[in-house]
């Protein structure tokens, strides 16, 4: 279990001191894949380096499985950070050494065999598969193939906990997807905690189990991804979820409702029902709405006809159902 | 077609000895340069305020006998660091003087080479290395020099070179090689044959330095191919 309590970090810079984060209270669980979320600058990747003390906090503590980090020597921290791996948005291989050879380092800086090392790497490479690219050196890979890399590297050395830092924001949506998908097997079978740190919703939507939106160094939003997605209370949780309907919203034309589905009536065709009862014409202006667990989660704005008649039909339809609704101005 | 002094200094071997003796105060002085610019330049490095352990006081005095050092023209300071040849090794004529004035004026240039190329080693991947818990010391000898060994021995050519134009004028203190020849036997005996096989012996030396050190820099670089 990560702890983080009442973090803060400032930075000294020449044009005075920056806040980079405050007041930091977080707690993600054995097991889960936890997401935080947040737009560049907001002091997601400092928050992420807090948690292995590449950065050390101003202000609070960090405790790893009891452990307060920040109280510990500098052997013991450097001891406990082969349990909290890393991997990064560059990648950061060694481009000097083999494909087996990066994935062999961690084990070599804390005093594995090589040959034993060899073999565990290779079963790595196996799981990332990429066991055929061992000989190839990082420069002959594609950035998928890097990442997968970094990945088998991270898992080295039986890392409880997985830091991810904006690991696929570099990578192409269908390799994004494959590398999420990739972790998300490494979380159900090895058991890896994983933070996922991004500014990508659909990363967050494909494989956290709960989020933290994170906003001008403060976390204005925890909980559970379904909660958080269909029903963002924050400002800044509705701009990074819903950030595409902005420009809907500013077309022109009739009376524009919002309608939430969160997950209660997912199999029911509610809009040619509606449609079809009130004899309405309706204009969808914008949609998005996944699948999660069966269920249908997401927002849809629909523009009312410009009859008043119609109008209120549908709106006195949407009253007597149980679609959830809002007007939107 | 030469003059009679070439075929004087063929027979006499003097020829031969002076590309030997250029070869061989080049080699010995960078070698040692290096043993002294490898761990200055890894201090450098290290010790900037975006190094892995930033010292600004260590840093500021190491960069300043540096660039002191670097200020000083060759010819000048060979003649003014001859108490300390003098000190060494008990004379201040000879090839070992001109050593130890090589080594003085290549160690702090080598420490610089050093320094710039460990800095090009991406900092995204000794970030990662902090991330496994590498020690400072694996961070040095596992990451940045094995990750900048194509800048490095790019350098060392670079170096290299430099070192062997300043040999040429060791002459001034007694020195001997391809430099003394050029000078004694050419220029100040009116021979400009002999003045220009020399300057062709050297130009032929620096193109093989740098003909090997980019077949190894390019045989070690696991970025191309």
């Amino acid at each position: 279990m990560i702890e983080l309590k009442d973090l803060c970090k400032t930075f000294n810079a020449s044009s005075g001191t920056v806040e980079a984060l405050k007041d930091i209270n977080l707690t993600i669980n054995d097991g889960e894949i936890f997401g935080i979320i947040g737009l560049s600058g907001a002091g997601k990747s400092t928050l992420v380096r807090c948690i292995n003390l590449l950065e050390r906090p101003t202000y609070g503590s960090v405790i790893i499985d009891g452990k307060d980090m920040t109280q510990l020597s500098r052997s013991e921290l450097l001891k406990m950070r082969r349990s909290i791996s890393m991997i990064f948005q560059g990648f950061n291989l060694l481009e000097q050494r083999s494909v087996l050879r990066n994935v062999t380092f961690p084990l070599e800086i804390s005093g594995v065999k090589l040959s034993d090392a060899k073999k565990k790497a290779m079963e790595l490479l196996k799981i990332v598969g990429l066991e055929q690219k061992a000989a190839a050196y990082p420069a002959q890979l594609s950035g998928g193939q890097k990442q997968r890399v970094a990945i088998a590297r991270a898992l080295a050395t039986d890392p409880r906990y997985l830091l991810c830092d904006e690991a696929t924001s570099a990578l192409d949506p269908n390799t994004t997807r494959s590398i999420l998908e990739l972790l998300d097997q490494i979380n159900q079978t090895l058991g890896v905690t994983i933070v996922v740190i991004t500014h990508e919703m659909k990363v967050i939507d494909q494989i956290c189990d709960r989020v933290a939106v994170i906003d001008q160094s403060r976390i204005a939003e925890v909980g559970k991804v379904s909660d958080v997605f269909t029903n963002p209370k924050s400002e800044i949780a509705r701009e990074l979820i819903l950030p595409q309907d902005r420009a809907a919203l500013d077309t022109t034309g009739g009376q524009k409702l919002r309608l939430i589905f969160d997950g209660n009536y997912s199999q029911e065709p509610l809009l040619s029902k509606l449609i079809l009862e009130c004899q309405a014409p309706i204009n969808i202006i914008f949609a998005d709405t996944k699948e999660y667990e069966g269920a249908i989660y997401g927002h849809m704005i629909i523009e009312l006809p410009s009859d008043y008649r119609q109008a209120d039909k549908v709106i006195t339809w949407l009253r007597s159902s149980p679609i959830k609704w809002k007007e939107e101005d | 077609m030469f003059s009679e002094m070439f075929y004087k200094l063929l027979d006499k071997n003097l020829l031969q000895l002076g590309i030997w003796e250029t070869i061989y105060m080049t080699l010995l002085s960078s070698l040692i340069a290096y043993v002294i610019g490898l761990p200055l330049g890894i201090i450098l490095s290290i010790t900037d305020q975006n190094g892995i352990c930033p010292n600004s006081f260590i840093n500021r005095v190491l960069g300043f006998i540096v660039n002191f050092f670097r200020s000083i023209p060759f010819i000048v300071l060979m003649v003014a660091m001859l108490p300390v040849a003098k000190f060494i090794l008990g004379t201040s004529l000879g090839n070992g003087a001109v050593i130890v004035m090589l080594v003085i004026a290549a160690a702090p240039y080598v420490g610089r080479m050093v320094e710039s190329s460990i800095k090009e080693v991406n900092s995204g991947v000794i970030e990662a290395a902090q991330s496994m818990g590498c020690t400072n010391f694996q961070i040095i000898t596992r990451v940045l020099l094995p990750e900048a060994k194509p800048a490095l021995i790019h350098g060392a050519v670079i170096s290299m070179v430099t070192i062997l134009g300043y040999s040429a004028m060791a002459a001034t203190i007694g020195g001997t090689g391809l430099g003394q020849i050029a000078i004694i036997y050419g220029h100040q005996r009116s021979n400009d044959d002999i003045t220009w096989i020399c300057v062709l012996l050297m130009v032929l030396i620096v193109q093989a330095i740098q003909i090997i050190g980019t077949f190894i820099e390019r045989k070690t670089d696991k970025r191309i191919k």
